[in-house]
């Protein structure tokens, strides 16, 4: 049960790392972006094969593969990012989908729908459960450095002219704001954090194939952020969590209602989420944790101060 | 010659399939012209009709043309009840948050399908004909039939659209919808007109996908891709062009045969995204 618990919250890590990555491209940015797993998966295949392959400590592994995904998210903006909304969703959600043909197909490389086993994991000379706790602290920690990285980036000047791209990009480029390389340093260290976080998976489980492209994946992360709350980094990772939380949880009502085949068990707990999803995006838009909304509010008039001294 | 004919092979498959990606594709169009919306929701839609297929035809043998009508009416049905209950609530929150929500509705109603049926893949109990040959071009009898359902569902909507009351009051919500507001057609329930007869054409999408490959859950994914692609390469919206769109992607997958191995024949469709968009932002024959 413990090791359950260990590996559920791991995970939960890992959702919070790609729910991080998504908010600050979506949330902060306005990118709707549906290739995300495409740098998850970037991640996950340099640092696997980067260790498997050339033998490469697991740490030198995890940094290319996040520097692989952060320049695949740079890529994307160049083709991509001039498209408007709908337009971006589908060219994206292609994207993500020829990643998975090359994945499947580049049998040479990545060992096709087989996947690369074999992959070292950290810290994995420790047994049993010492081996849960150290990784999950490992998660937890990345967790709350990119979590701090992401709030100071959200916080600082930068973060708030990504504000100002999304809400309305026309404006912010009036400013005298270069909106291409804001969104392309937003789609690089966002495709970075995912790529981070497909490194992670990947040195956790030990084990890489097409599989990580599952779609559910995209819609958990989509829900963790939208039922966080977009925009907001906190909501990320909280939302992050209970989607886990909702999506192991959902196991143990499906093993309630007797005779029924695995498959419709793996039917019923999609069910729940995506009808979850819909529940919780039509009574909450915003998020359980929304952004906060930020007035402007004028410097006190020092004239006018004065103005009412002398009338007074 | 051989190239030649071979050329000539490949076109012709491309066209046959390409009318069949472009029933699926000018669904994805119409709802998008008349709500503003992209509904990810046809994935599941195409996989609802082909399934009401595999009911009516293997399980209770009636004729495909009863089962077309059939797909037609459930995958519309299903589509406007769950459109009312999963996405209209959300119209006020903007088309992209719809579009985000219509893939977990997606979700729910591919495992629905799931659920009832599970995940063995299904087929259809059809005859084998012999190939038609034209000129060393083969034709296979099942795959021209399937051009002409597609063929005759494109000319009904077509005629729909252009000769019918209903039809002219939908190209007026398509292109302004306070404006027929005004002039008194309820935008409401042409809306819900255009998501019925949308996934009902994304149902009968499934079942031409259905007559061709097999029939699970998750076929209406596998073919998404070069659907949303036709209807971008013709611009969103965009009814005639989402048609040209699938014909030229169906063309290119076909040809791409010739230089690229077959597991990326459905790369064609995104690279062809790309290469649209940065000529026509707007797709091929987009206007607005």
């Amino acid at each position: 049960m413990t090791t359950y618990v260990l590996s559920v919250l791991t995970f939960g890590s890992i959702y919070a790392l790609l729910a991080l990555g998504l908010n600050l491209m979506w949330g902060m940015t306005g990118m709707v972006n549906l290739g995300i797993l495409g740098y998850y998966a970037i991640g996950g295949y340099v640092s696997a094969l980067l260790t498997v392959k050339l033998g490469l400590p697991v740490f030198a592994g995890m940094l290319v593969g996040t520097l692989a995904a952060a320049l695949l998210g740079a890529a994307t903006c160049v083709g991509l990012v001039k498209l408007r909304d709908d337009y971006l969703a589908i060219a994206t959600l292609g994207f993500a989908q020829v990643m998975a043909l090359i994945a499947q197909n580049e049998i040479w490389l990545t060992n096709g729908t087989d996947g690369i086993g074999q992959v070292p994991r950290l810290g994995d000379e420790l047994q049993g459960q010492s081996f849960g706790i150290l990784y999950l602290l490992i998660c937890l920690l990345i967790v709350a450095l990119v979590f701090v990285g992401t709030e100071v980036l959200r916080r600082s000047p930068f973060g708030r002219v990504l504000r100002a791209v999304r809400d309305d990009s026309m404006v912010a480029a009036t400013a005298g704001k270069y909106v291409f390389g804001y969104q392309m340093k937003a789609l690089a260290v966002g495709g970075g954090i995912m790529g981070l976080a497909g490194a992670s998976y990947v040195h956790y489980i030990g084990f890489i194939s097409p599989e990580v492209f599952q779609p559910q994946l995209l819609i958990y992360i989509f829900l963790a952020l939208i039922l966080g709350g977009r925009g907001n980094n906190l909501g990320a990772v909280a939302g992050a969590f209970f989607v886990v939380i909702i999506v192991e949880g959902t196991r143990f009502i499906a093993e309630i209602v007797p005779s029924l085949s695995a498959v419709q068990i793996g039917a019923i707990r999609q069910l729940i989420i995506g009808i979850g999803f819909i529940v919780v995006l039509q009574n909450w838009p915003r998020g359980l944790i929304p952004e906060p909304l930020r007035r402007y509010r004028p410097p006190a008039d020092p004239a006018a101060g004065q103005g009412s001294e002398r009338a007074g | 010659m051989e190239l030649l004919t071979e050329i000539m092979q490949l076109v012709v498959n491309g066209l046959m399939a390409g009318a069949i990606l472009a029933v699926p594709a000018i669904a994805f169009s119409l709802i998008f012209a008349v709500l503003q919306i992209s509904n990810f929701s046809v994935a599941a839609h195409i996989a609802i009709g082909a399934y009401t297929t595999y009911v009516v035809n293997a399980l209770f043998g009636l004729p495909e043309a009863a089962a077309v009508v059939c797909a037609f009416l459930v995958s519309g049905s299903v589509g406007v009840v769950s459109d009312h209950l999963a996405l209209k609530p959300l119209r006020t929150y903007g088309p992209l948050t719809v579009a985000i929500a219509s893939m977990a509705l997606n979700l729910v109603l591919e495992n629905l399908i799931r659920f009832g049926f599970g995940n063995a893949v299904q087929a259809l109990d059809l005859p084998v004909y012999r190939n038609w040959v034209f000129a060393g071009v083969h034709v296979a009898p099942q795959q021209f039939f399937n051009f002409l359902i597609a063929a005759g569902a494109m000319v009904a909507l077509f005629c729909l659209l252009t000769f019918t009351s209903i039809g002219k009051q939908m190209r007026a919500v398509a292109d302004n919808p306070t404006l027929a507001d005004i002039k008194g057609i309820s935008p409401e329930q042409i809306s819900r007109l255009a998501v019925f007869i949308g996934m009902g054409l994304a149902g009968v999408g499934g079942v031409l996908i259905a007559l061709e490959a097999a029939i699970e859950p998750n076929m209406g994914f596998r073919v998404i891709l070069p659907v949303f692609a036709a209807a971008v390469l013709g611009g969103l919206g965009n009814i005639p062009g989402a048609v040209a769109g699938a014909l030229i992607i169906g063309v290119a997958e076909e040809l791409s045969l010739l230089a690229l191995p077959v597991a990326y024949r459905s790369a064609v469709g995104f690279i062809a995204i790309i290469v649209a968009l940065l000529f026509f932002p707007r797709g091929i024959l987009g206007k607005r």
